[in-house]
């Protein structure tokens, strides 16, 4: 397994474990776009992270953040900061990490089904979407070019258990949020309140190209519910989309229209793509073989 | 009294558990495990519960079961009145003690494998898909004679607990990394199962099986 070359990925904070994935004073090894890394935790909140050589000896030191239930890292140079996601810090909601998930599947695979609404009378079914309302309605996408985020707003979808809150079905408010090629989140309404959002993160830690591992920090307004009920109701869900995501072909993302044609309900599919082509992306990218 | 199910929606053994209370009708109190990342099966709680620190766990009437073949057993000798899920005759009874013993045995290769790809369980992933492997032979081949003498189940002439307790791991396949390509008489007995009636699939298992 090779490191990358390609900076625009190499140039991102990613997600490279949680913090009781280990006990202070302990370490583990994993690896991001290809390169052998070391996590220790050094307290109960302090982590290094080291690059290994190919001898399996600690080289670099890597700068390292501890945010949103995930620990960060970058093999380069950033050129952004960790998102602002103000939900993690509001003190009535129900915080956690999901662990982490392997899917083997390129990352954008993953953020791509995140952000698809049309999928879930089918593979969530009874849960996000039912199968006899799976109209996607019109919805807006947008660049935020200040922040360089992607956005979905104004989206909205029949759901018969939109969370472990629901007590029945209700036309959901979504916003989609594309922070980094590697990190989304969405804004969901809670249930009987619209007033209140659920915030829900998938941060992927591209292990390489076509294997990854899904990190889905929550901020979640429930008072009644377990932890324990909150992380199962996510694992589930996501474990469906597993499913599918392992059996798409090529398992890389064309970012060519010629290759795979987003369907027309596919916008934030068609604005996530085009910007990933825009920042000249490489890693987890199908190219057209020359004929 | 209430039966009570020790229980983690992504587990395959307590999925075993699901799918028979569910064939039977039972009403059943659902207590959620924190199996991962809090890993709540480990604690000293409920090593008070399980010893082993496994779930599923079963508490039934003041008895309390580990182990989701024993716990099978004990649903369907005590709640099945048509004794069809265990059957009682002599040339059934030890066909289906054989393949349950196989189901919590052999077979959990492939719910290594699962955890390992699905949970990033620290195993040896190779020995564990081989296994697994070694295990869908053994399994497609007598599949395979069966649907020769005209049988659609693992053991006579009704689906029963034997079913039941290869189904999930064997379905859930996919998971750990392991196609069912090679096994004909697997797939149609999964796609014979799936269309039982009060048949409920759960997260991971793929329908193009
Ligand atoms: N022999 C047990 C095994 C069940 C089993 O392996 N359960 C898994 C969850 S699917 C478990 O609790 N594993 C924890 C461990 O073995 O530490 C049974 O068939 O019920
Ligand atoms: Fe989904």
């Amino acid at each position: 397994m090779a490191v990358t070359t390609d900076r625009a990925a190499l140039n991102e904070w990613i997600a490279c474990g949680w913090p009781e994935k280990v006990v202070p004073g302990g370490k583990y090894r994993t690896v991001l776009l290809g390169q052998e890394i070391e996590v220790r935790r050094t307290g109960v909140s302090s982590f290094e992270v080291f690059e290994c050589d190919g001898h399996g000896e600690l080289s670099r030191s890597l700068p390292v953040q501890a945010k949103y239930c995930c620990i960060f890292t970058t093999l380069g140079e950033p050129i952004r900061p960790l998102p602002k996601i103000p939900e993690f810090d509001e003190a009535d909601r129900r915080i956690t990490g999901c662990g982490s998930v392997g899917v083997h599947t390129s990352p954008f695979r993953i953020i791509e089904n995140f952000l698809d609404m049309a999928h879930f009378s089918f593979v969530h079914t009874d849960i996000l979407g039912a199968p006899e309302r799976t109209e996607v309605l019109a919805y807006k996408t947008e660049h935020r070019k200040d922040v360089d985020e992607i956005w979905a707003i104004d989206c909205q979808f029949y759901q018969p258990a939109a969370s472990k809150a629901s007590k029945g079905g209700q036309m959901t408010h979504y916003a989609y949020r594309v922070m980094s090629p590697f990190s989304v989140m969405l804004y969901k309404n809670v249930f009987d309140d619209p007033t209140r959002n659920d915030a829900i993160c998938l941060f992927v830690q591209p292990i390489d190209e076509t294997e990854c591992l899904a990190y889905m920090p929550l901020a979640i307004v429930d008072r009644e519910s377990a932890l324990t009920s909150i992380i199962d109701f996510q694992q589930t869900i996501f474990a469906q989309d597993r499913v599918i995501l392992e059996n798409q072909r090529p398992a890389l993302l064309p970012l060519d229209p010629t290759i795979e044609l987003p369907t027309r309900a596919d916008a934030s599919s068609i604005a996530f793509r085009r910007w990933l082509k825009a920042k000249n992306f490489q890693f987890g990218v199908y190219e057209k073989k020359a004929a | 009294m209430a039966i009570k199910l020790y229980d983690y929606s992504l587990s395959g053994s307590c999925y075993k558990v699901r799918l028979l209370l569910g064939f039977l009708d039972l009403e059943y109190e659902r207590h959620p495990i924190g199996f991962y990342p809090e890993r709540e099966h480990r604690t000293e709680t409920f090593r008070a519960i399980n010893p082993l620190g496994q779930i599923p766990v079963l508490e039934d009437d003041g008895i309390r079961l580990r182990d989701a073949q024993a716990i099978l057993c004990h649903l369907a000798n005590k709640y099945d009145m048509s004794g069809l899920w265990l059957p009682r005759a002599p040339e059934l009874y030890g066909l289906v003690m054989m393949w349950l013993m196989f189901a919590g045995g052999e077979l959990m290769a492939a719910s290594a494998a699962r955890l390992h790809d699905l949970l990033g369980y620290d195993l040896d992933i190779e020995t564990a898909r081989r296994n697994a492997h070694a295990a869908f032979r053994i399994l497609d081949d007598h599949l395979t004679r069966r649907e020769i003498e005209g049988g659609t189940w693992i053991v006579g002439d009704h689906p029963t607990i034997a079913d039941v307790a290869c189904f999930p791991y064997t379905a859930l396949s996919n998971d750990g990394g392991i196609g069912l390509e090679d096994y004909p008489a697997l797939r149609n007995w999964l796609r014979s199962f799936m269309h039982l009636p009060k048949f409920d699939a759960m997260s991971g298992i793929s329908e193009f099986a």
